[in-house]
This record gives C-alpha cells, structure tokens and sequence, in this order.
C-alpha cells in the first residue's frame, strides 16, 4: 500500500473538517495510506507570507516538507494554496544550493534539515496520475446524477511551468475525476476564472473579491448546476462562506452546495453527506442533501 | 491626466532590488502589449489596480508611488497575467517582491499584519475556533487537530524560526517594538 504523510493545513481541520474526513476515507477506499504530518503548521499561505518575507515563507514551508521526509513519504495536500506554497518551497530549495544551505542553518536551530527527497502532491493530481481515472472508477458503487460546476482554482495548474500538467487555460484532468464519480461537469462561463481568495487579498478587500465569487456564481447558476465541486478548502471557504457575505453585502442569495472534490467522490463511493460533512458547510444545504438521499436508496 | 515623472525622483536602487529576484529582471523586456492587464480579473473590476502598469513603474524606480499605492494589495496571485505574457515576464514573482520591499520599509495593512500576528502565536494563519471543534467532534475526528496545534513543542519550533526570520518583529504592533 502507497504510503503518505497527509500535510493538513489551516482550512480544512480548522474549518471544514468535512475535507479532512472524506479525504481519509476516500483515500483508504482506494488503497492509499495516509499517515498524519504531526506537528505541521500554516504552510504558510503563499500570497501573503510570500508577500511579506521570503526567509519566512521558505523556513515554514521547508519545515513541513523536512517533517514529511523524516517519515519517509510524499507529502499530500488536498488544498492549492498548501500546494502552491509547498510546490514551490520544494521545488526552489531542490535546484538551489545556496538557498538550502542558507535555510538549513535556520532549520538546524529546530532540530530539522531539508535533504530534497521526498515530493509534494495534491489529491487531484495524484489521483488523477498516480491512482488513475479507472481505479477511481471502478471505487464507485453509487454513481452520483449531478450536473457539477468544476471549479480548478488557480495553484493547482499555474504557474503551468511548474505543475507539468498541461494546459492551464483549458484543462480536463480535474473533470474527468468528476465525472469518474458519474457526475456531469458541466461547462461555464469563465470557468478557470478565480475565486478572489489568494494572494492576501480576501483579507486585504474582501468586498471586492466577493464580487469576484458571484461573476462565478452567476456564470455556474446560469449553466444550471446542481454544485460547484473544488480543489482547495480556501477557494471552498470563499465560495461558501463567501455567499453568506454576498447575501449581507450585495442582498444576492445563491443557496449553491459547495463541496470539495473528496466530498464528491465520498458520496459516490456511498459514504453519507453526514458523514462526509457536507451538512457543514455555512450555506444551508439541506435540499441538495435530500436529493442525494433520494439518489442513494 | 498624470503628472509628469521627474527623473530625479526615480531610485536605480529599488529596482536593483526587485532584480535580485531571479527572473525579474524580465520587467525589461515589456513590450507593453496589455496582454497581463487585459485578462485580468482584478483589473476588470478595479482598473486602478493594473499589474502592466505597475511593473512599468517598477522599470522605472518610480519606488515610493508603488510602495505606498492602496492597490499593490490587489493581486490575488491567479498567475492569468505570468502565463499569457509573451515575453515571459514572471509578473506574479515581480508584484511578490515589490510587496515585500514594501513590508521592509513598513508598509503593511492592518488586516495582514493581525494574520501574520495569529501565524506566530499559534502556527495557523487561520486557527481552530470552538465552533470548528463542534464539528470535527460530531465527525468523529479529535477535536483539536495533529497539527501544531495538538504539539506544543511543534509550535515552539515554528515559533523559533519565524524569530530568527525576525517576523515576530515584522508583525509586532508599535509599542511592542520599542
Ligand atoms: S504581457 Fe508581458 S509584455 Fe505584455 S504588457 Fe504584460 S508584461 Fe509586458
Ligand atoms: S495574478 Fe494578479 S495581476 Fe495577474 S491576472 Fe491575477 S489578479 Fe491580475
């Protein structure tokens, strides 16, 4: 069995820890061991540490890589923030010399060392190069009838030079997963368009990233979907607890289910929305819960 | 209409600095096609906010109209702009950069400086919350995570490295500081 040390981040477990469970239960289903990186901290999130200080954002980011070799595994994000960062980290401290030199000293002082062993993954592309769309496929016991807004977000795929996944203005790897699951991905105005969360930027002028998330929420509503499905619990936070936002702010009101990729394929693999933790979000999600139930005999 | 740029107000050192971000040096070759700020989706709805333009400016030295403009805290890092530049400009990188020399001369919003404050507390920029702990009980996961926040002494390793980072210091309200 694959072994992987599964890097948590801040979202998921200190949110929606609906992703932390449904990523272990999927991941166990598909014969993928997931051991937890204790002691991991904030990646730390790229837009704004890396916006601050660079020494910084490299010591914290290196420290999580270094806790997941000294387990001997890959590391595992199911968040393009985390992924980002960490890609990044990673990547930079692999190639230079003089930069890891400079970052083991500080490392050395905590007891740790970046040796460049081990790579940093996220749960979309492992499953989708390193599982493959037929395993996860064949996993489904409950094929799902949904029409599903796929939302990539940003990290996932960009900057493309690094993530090697092909093209980043029309990609399809995160749709077929979806539609392994037996959903439709449905296709949307602007659909790599971004949520409005990175970069520092929810928490910098919120009032003007959420009018970001409804130029996507208008777009998915208008495609008829009955979900958007993402990749990254701060692209789900902003679309979620972003829509209660909208309501207080622009008086618009969506009622549109988010779920994380996980969560989906949770539900088809015939876990429970409850217990996969889709009854948690911040927008009341009963009516789509019901429907599901309904589907799910 | 702008005022004109006046040559005497123009720093050759910042951009040097922007520079020693390898790539950056890129901003010079701009052939100020728009193909970055035309897809922006920033730009689309704060036309203030113009990456094209910003990192002109940065060419230029034009150092303290950048660092202390509102919308350099615009960007939401989608990289749209650094993958359509066709002279491969990494913009992204460049914008990165100007924010943090803008953070060493001490420009920075309140509302990052309280993240960037809750990072070296407690090692999250976004902590768990009681209600948090609710639900990952009614999931049946630990109510506190194995994360930093479940091992102290983890926290005071991340603790110890954004010191010598000197962030604590970044971050620090200024009373603390004295
Ligand atoms: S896309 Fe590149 S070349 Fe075109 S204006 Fe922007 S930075 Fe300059
Ligand atoms: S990365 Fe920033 S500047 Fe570039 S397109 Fe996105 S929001 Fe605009």
């Amino acid at each position: 069995m694959t072994k992987l040390s599964f890097f948590l981040g801040c979202i998921a477990p200190n949110r929606y820890p609906g992703i932390e469970i449904s990523t272990k239960k999927v991941m166990e289903k598909l014969d993928v061991e997931l051991e937890d990186l204790e002691g991991a901290s904030c990646c730390p999130a790229p837009g704004v540490f890396r916006s601050f200080d660079k020494t910084t954002w490299l010591s914290m980011a290196s420290r999580n890589v270094t806790l997941s070799e000294e387990m001997g595994n890959d590391l595992l994000t199911v968040c393009n923030g985390c992924f980002g960062s960490l890609v990044d980290a990673n990547l930079l401290l692999k190639e230079d010399d003089a930069l890891r030199e400079d970052v083991n000293k500080m490392l050395s002082e905590v007891g740790h060392e970046f040796k460049g062993t081990q790579d940093v993954r996220h749960i979309i592309e492992y499953l989708f190069q390193e599982v493959g769309v037929e395993k996860v496929k064949n996993a489904v016991i409950n094929p799902l009838d949904l029409k599903v807004a796929v939302h990539y977000g940003c990290h996932l795929v960009k900057p493309s030079k690094e993530r090697h996944l092909g093209s980043a203005e029309n990609p399809t790897f995160f749709d077929e997963l979806v539609e392994a699951t037996g959903a439709t991905s449905v296709d949307y105005e602007d659909k790599m368009a971004c949520c409005g969360a990175g970069g520092g930027a929810r928490t910098a002028v919120l009032e003007t990233t959420l009018h970001m998330a409804t130029n996507k929420l208008d777009h998915m509503v208008a495609a008829g979907v009955d979900c958007v499905v993402n990749a990254c619990p701060f692209c789900h936070l902003q679309l979620d607890v972003g829509q209660t936002e909208i309501k207080k702010t622009f008086g618009k009101e969506y009622g549109m289910p988010v779920l994380h990729y996980s969560q989906l394929l949770g539900l088809a693999m015939g876990f429970t929305p409850e217990e996969l933790g889709i009854d948690l979000n911040f927008v009341e999600n009963s009516k789509f819960i019901e429907r599901i139930r309904g589907g799910a005999k | 209409m702008s005022d004109a740029i006046k040559t005497s107000s123009l720093s050759p050192e910042f951009r040097k600095e922007i520079f020693e971000e390898p790539g950056t040096e890129k901003i010079t070759m701009c052939f100020n096609c728009t193909g970055c700020s035309s897809g922006c989706p920033m730009t689309e709805l704060e036309p203030e906010f113009n990456i094209r333009k910003f990192l002109r400016m940065a060419n230029l030295g034009m150092k303290d109209e950048l660092l202390n403009n509102p919308y350099l805290w615009y960007c939401t890092t989608c990289y749209k702009c650094q993958e359509r530049c066709p002279q491969g400009v990494p913009n992204v990188d460049a914008l990165l950069k100007i924010r943090t020399i803008a953070v060493q001369n001490g420009v920075m919003l309140p509302a990052h400086k309280k993240v960037g404050q809750l990072v070296v507390k407690s090692g999250h920029a976004v902590p768990i919350n009681d209600d948090t702990k609710e639900k990952r009980k009614a999931l049946g996961l630990d109510e506190v995570p194995p994360t930093v926040h479940r091992f102290p002494d983890a926290l005071s390793e991340v603790k110890k490295l954004l010191h010598i980072a000197g962030f604590d210091k970044i971050v620090a309200e200024e009373e603390e500081k004295k």
